[in-house]
């Protein structure tokens, strides 16, 4: 191997940081329409009347839109695999609005100014309706989504009558019965909040109709193909009729995982058959997009003596808001993706429910359910060793899993996996638990806390692991065409939202074919012209498009030989493809690929070598992680400084160990914003209120403390040249790590993130109070 | 109403509205490395610099330019180059929606902190949010960008503050 | 968004008044920094960069700090914080960024008397003067207490100078974030003032509180009962950052934490 496992940069990555115009945006054509949403201020009412006379009248107004101007077919906004996992149950425009900032109305203007002004001239009236705020209650309130033509394409318990947007119940073995049996019972409440995804482009899209009359939607997003087929059933559209194209884009973590911007500009396009774009400001991501899903779950867990546990108990409630936009898969994930850990219990239950509430819409955010799967079951975990009196990296090691093991539970929560056992036998978490505790040098600073005067230090861990991609859902195919000169153009439908995907997708390819990185031309992705991607979620790129490539450039290899051969006049066999050159042992000659391209190009031949591969997995192939944080506790104030986190990854063999441990450091941060500093809160009248960035704190780079990250030296025979993902398995054992450092700092339990400085402080006084 | 400024060097005679942002009338004029990314004045991304000094140009008014230097990153191209393959090798580029914003505002640290310390960088770039990173891979690649800055003075290579053009000059104390 | 019909650069603080006074919808300019949020309508916007306000002047007994001049080069003034033992330096530090920092105005946050503002909060510790142009001087807590009638326009503050020693802290939930609290101290000429912020409220003097310590010859015996004083004499509210209780709690904290650091100070340099 020369080019993977490289520490190559990132191929766009001058362009990025020296300005150039390269976001979509930047793209857009001047002349296009500005295109502005009128959003509801009420977190539940029905339009009575909408009158947008006085706005349409507006000189530089071209158009403005209303339910009544729509059409009515429910579809899902959520970016998966059809047929979706999540409820249809969203309109374009309704007459009903189920959360502050629902979209109500669409102006497109000459400009911005404009559109901002007819915004205010469009007369709604509203009639109020029960809010829902409380999802612990929800069930028991009016429904919110009483309409009837909605519907479920997958059969996930949508229940909307008691506001239900879907169940996710598995059990194995039987908690009933093995519970009462354990000596030690340890049960315990656990919150997390709406984090925001907090990219830092907001979503953005322009359209325009090509010289065939086609609409063409150029937008930031992770889903390029997702959104042709999304938009074409909500607008009625043949799917022929849609192309899709996406430029760079300035972050996702999942907000571009499900489709927004791209409706509103579309719609207008289609009308006007004008260009349009929509630009969200930083208020409308927060309002009108989706967030984490908060949750509340009740874990208990059932143990010996000697620490070994032996069943666990999960009941979860879901808050997704006012649409079901990827409740039941995230949902199912904080169990799926998090039990699996436990390969040695007798028995393990997750019961969960996700209700509708009108609250802004949970969605898709880096970890998917598992963060907050992983900050209550790893929270109860170390809750667990306290009762035990136990170093919780020793109840680790005795029931955690391990390198060739399995549970049932994988066949039972993986798609089509049938009944052979799924061995884990890339897994190298033990190693991740051993290497993080020396890095942090776990022994001696768990011993005691080290005080200075006021602050307190105490050390956390937490373990995680997260999927490859989906097992026999999602999809990845690559093309890879031979060119005169010898070289190739690899055509992907996959997007590289900031992580590097593009340059690491052309090392795999480079590598599969035996050529230098220059050899390979990357097009990524374009609905009329790259090959299908189910897009950049789910951990997915580099395992599920990597595999694809390997199986195009093998595709395109053995087509290169049959060609040689028909070339040197000889039989396949004698013919061994080398990358730079083909050499036929029989007659004796070789040639260089560069010359082999031109003379099938143009001399000989005449025949243009292209092929396509494609990969969907078809096991499980978990990334690990342990993760260590060493805090100070300010006792005086409860303010929690962090000081060091070290994360180790078990990624499998990692293509670009440089960029897979900027991935972990920055999913580490994100994990510290969720565990310390991002709010999500509400008024009584439903509003958020951390809707800027003037009220939503993600870290910024005096917050974070020291970050250390190692990737092991893993290989996974699944995956490209060894390879497992990394995208998301680094953000969730931050939380839980942390909380753990504070309760050994200063011995307070924080449940519900993130752990503020009053909350801390309140905590502290409370605990000084009973010893009284 | 018209504006008259300069922008990256070049004088220039802008058709603007009152209450247009310095950003919006930017990008309105093909200075597209201008991004943005919250307009309300807490990201950084939209960093540039008015008279040598980095300002927010999504909270500063368009009229406040009048009659005084704005530079963008295409004013700096050689500058900006320099520092990006620092963020390449490190990593630290990636979706680089805030990387043009965090570049100018490290050429006005240039200016001001001599040789900085990681705390002093820490400190004086906190206004530059960045979600993909986690700051480190940032700043092992800000901290290369220094130790080259400090070899290049050592040897007499360059004068002091961001600007290679020595008619811009920094801030007086 | 806002909209502005017009933009008027007035060359004396005469002509600017005059702007503000003919119209309701005339509003001033300082920086722009917090006009971004609202969503005004503005007929006229007045632009104060030309009213020769943007200087900071030392004069023999005091300090001249016009309306115009930023947050930024308050920071940066090296005589200005030698004189105030970093109190500018220490009270803007934490306020988002370098670049919103150079453009925010002193004057517009004074005169709006916001009630999460460090910089306020760092000021009231010292005898400062407001001037405006129609008000007239007055002090900074009055001013803060009372505002004004009318619409006036704020052109400078004064600082007298004397024999001071101060300290401003304060307590966020995150580095850029606004403060949960923040307070601030000063012995200015032997007389100690202290000061609470972000109440969430605007700031005040805990005027019993300096009462009882500029009363005890052993400071340092009396630190501990003067932050409480102090967390008991003041209003704290509850906002999205906090909660009154724990405002109240924290106002401890931080005056002790204050009022040692004055002490020492005062300590090194004197004895």
């Amino acid at each position: 191997m020369k080019i993977v496992n490289q520490s190559l940069p990132k191929m766009d990555g001058i362009s990025l940081v020296t300005g150039k115009p390269v976001y979509t945006d930047d793209l857009a054509p001047k002349e296009a329409l500005v295109v502005k949403v009128l959003r509801s201020p009420h977190p539940h009412a029905l339009i009575t009347s909408i009158d947008k006379g006085r706005a349409e009248k507006m000189p530089g107004v071209v158009c403005v839109l209303t339910h009544q101007d729509v059409i009515r077919k429910p579809f899902t906004r959520a970016g998966q695999a059809y047929p979706e996992m999540s409820p249809h149950d969203k309109f374009l425009l309704d007459h009903r609005v189920r959360h502050v900032g629902d979209d109500v109305a669409i102006v497109a203007a000459i400009d911005e100014k404009t559109a901002e002004k007819a915004l205010k001239m469009i007369k709604v009236t509203y009639e109020m309706q029960p809010m829902v705020l409380d999802m612990e209650t929800a069930d028991t309130m009016p429904p919110i989504h009483p309409e009837e033509d909605i519907k479920a394409l997958a059969n996930f318990g949508h229940d909307p009558a008691h506001n239900i947007a879907g169940r996710v119940d598995f059990e194995l073995g039987s908690v009933d019965e093995v519970m009462p049996e354990c000596p030690v019972v340890v049960t315990h409440t656990y919150k997390t909040q709406g984090q925001a995804q907090a990219m830092m482009e907001t979503q953005r899209t322009y359209s325009y109709l090509d010289v065939y009359g086609r609409l063409v939607i150029v937008s930031s997003t992770q889903i390029p193909f997702h959104v042709r087929r999304i938009l074409g059933n909500a607008l009625d559209l043949p799917l022929s009729k849609i192309r899709v194209i996406k430029p760079r884009i300035g972050g996702g973590f999942g907000s571009k995982q499900t489709v927004h911007s791209e409706f509103y500009p579309a719609l207008v396009t289609m009308i006007t058959g004008k260009p349009a774009k929509i630009v969200y400001t930083r208020r409308e991501v927060f309002r009108g997009t989706t967030s984490r899903h908060a949750m509340t779950f009740d874990i208990t867990l059932g143990a010996d003596r000697d620490g070994k546990i032996r069943a666990i108990d999960m009941k979860g409630i879901w808050d997704t808001g006012a649409y079901g936009e990827h409740a039941a898969t995230t949902l199912g994930s904080a169990g799926k993706k998090v039990l699996t850990l436990y390969n040695k219990v007798e028995a393990s239950r997750f019961s969960g429910k996700a209700v509708y509430t009108n609250h802004v819409p949970g969605g898709a955010l880096r970890g998917y359910g598992v963060t907050q799967g992983i900050f209550a079951l790893e929270s109860a975990m170390n809750e667990l060793a306290e009762t035990l009196d136990m170093d919780p990296v020793a109840l680790r090691e005795k029931n955690m899993i391990r390198k060739g093991e399995t549970t049932k539970l994988y066949n039972m929560v993986t798609k089509g996996a049938g009944d052979a056992p799924m061995y884990m036998d890339s897994c190298l978490l033990e190693e991740c638990v051993s290497r993080g505790k020396a890095l942090i040098n776990w022994d001696q600073k768990r011993i005691t806390p080290q005080r200075h005067g006021n602050k307190v230090r105490g050390v956390g861990m937490a373990i995680s692991q997260q999927g490859s991609g989906l097992p026999n859902i999602d999809m990845a195919a690559a093309t890879l065409k031979l060119n005169d000169d010898g070289f190739f153009n690899l055509a992907l439908g996959s997007t590289d939202i900031g992580t590097g995907a593009d340059t690491i997708l052309t090392q795999i390819a480079a590598e599969a074919l035996g050529v230098s990185m220059d050899k390979i031309v990357l097009y990524t992705a374009d609905t009329d012209v790259t090959p299908f991607d189910s897009g950049a979620y789910a951990s997915s790129t580099t395992y599920t498009t990597g595999n694809a490539i390997i199986d195009a450039a093998d595709k395109m290899k053995s087509a290169i030989v049959t060609a040689a051969a028909a070339y040197f006049q000889t039989t396949e066999e004698h013919i061994s493809y080398q990358g730079d050159q083909l050499i036929c042992y029989h007659p004796e000659d070789s040639i260089t690929l560069a010359d082999f391209a031109n003379k099938i190009t143009y001399s000989t031949m005449h025949q243009q070598l292209c092929v396509t591969g494609s990969f969907i997995p078809k096991k499980a192939a978990p990334p690990y992680m342990a993760g260590f944080a060493e805090v100070e506790v300010d006792l005086e104030t409860g303010k929690v400084t962090p000081i060091d986190f070290v994360g180790v990854v078990d990624c499998g063999t990692p293509i670009n160990p440089r960029l897979a441990s900027v991935q972990a450091e920055g999913g580490i941060v994100q994990g510290i914003g969720l565990a310390l500093y991002e709010e999500a809160t509400y008024t009584r009248t439903g509003k958020l209120i951390q809707d800027t960035f003037m009220q939503y704190k993600i870290p910024g780079r005096a917050d974070v403390g020291k970050v250390r990250v190692e990737l092991l030296d893993g290989y996974d025979e699944t995956g490209p040249f060894g390879a497992k993902s990394i995208g998301e398995v680094v953000l969730n054992t931050v939380a839980p790590a942390i909380a753990d450092a504070i309760h050994h700092a200063c011995g307070v339990r924080i449940r519900q993130l993130p752990a503020t400085p009053e909350k801390v402080f309140m905590a502290l006084r409370e605990k000084t109070l009973d010893k009284k | 109403m018209k504006l008259n400024t300069t922008i990256n060097g070049m004088p220039k005679n802008l058709e603007i509205r009152p209450d247009d942002y310095l950003v919006d009338v930017l990008r309105a004029n093909g200075y597209l490395g201008v991004r943005q990314g919250c307009d309300t004045g807490n990201c950084g991304v939209c960093t540039v610099h008015l008279d040598g000094k980095s300002v927010l140009s999504c909270v500063l008014l368009a009229i406040k330019a009048e009659g005084h230097e704005i530079t963008t990153i295409e004013g700096v191209p050689q500058q900006a180059a320099t520092i990006a393959n620092f963020f390449v090798e490190q990593g630290a580029d990636q979706c680089g929606y805030c990387t043009s914003g965090t570049v100018m505002n490290i050429l006005y640290m240039e200016q001001l902190v001599e040789d900085p310390t990681e705390e002093e960088i820490k400190h004086f770039l906190k206004g530059n949010l960045c979600r993909c990173t986690g700051y480190a891979s940032q700043l092992r690649a800000i901290q290369a960008y220094f130790n080259l800055r400090r070899q290049q003075k050592s040897e007499g290579q360059v004068p002091r503050g961001g600007y290679e053009d020595e008619n811009r000059k920094p801030e007086s104390p | 968004m806002i909209t502005v019909r017009e933009v008027v650069v007035p060359s004396t603080t005469d002509e600017a008044y005059e702007a503000l006074q003919k119209n309701k919808f005339a509003t001033l300019l300082g920086g722009g920094g917090f006009l971004r949020m609202g969503s005004k309508n503005i007929t006229t916007l007045i632009d104060l960069s030309s009213c020769g306000l943007n200087d900071i002047s030392e004069q023999e007994h005091e300090w001249h700090i016009g309306a115009m001049v930023t947050l930024g080069e308050l920071e940066r003034h090296s005589a200005l914080n030698r004189d105030f033992s970093q109190l500018f330096k220490l009270s803007v530090q934490h306020i988002v960024g370098v670049q919103l920092r150079n453009v925010v105005t002193l004057g517009a946050t004074v005169y709006s008397r916001y009630g999460f503002s460090d910089l306020i909060t760092g000021l009231l510790a010292l005898p400062v003067q407001v001037k405006l142009y129609k008000a007239g001087t007055m002090s900074l807590e009055v001013f803060l207490e009372k505002g004004v009638e009318g619409r006036d326009l704020l052109e400078m503050i004064i600082i007298p100078k004397g024999k001071t020693e101060t300290f401003t802290t304060s307590l966020r939930n995150s580095d850029g974030d606004y403060s949960l609290l923040n307070a601030s101290a000063a012995l200015f000429d032997g007389n100690w003032r202290i000061c609470l912020g972000a109440r969430p409220g605007r700031a005040q003097l805990a005027v019993k509180a300096m009462e009882y310590l500029n009363k005890q010859s052993n400071w340092n015996e009396a630190l501990e009962e003067t932050a409480r004083m102090a967390s008991e004499e003041l209003v704290f509210g509850t906002n999205s950052r906090g909660t009154g209780a724990y405002r109240k709690e924290m106002a401890k904290v931080l005056v002790a934490l204050v009022l040692k650091e004055v002490a020492n100070s005062e300590t090194e340099h004197n004895h």
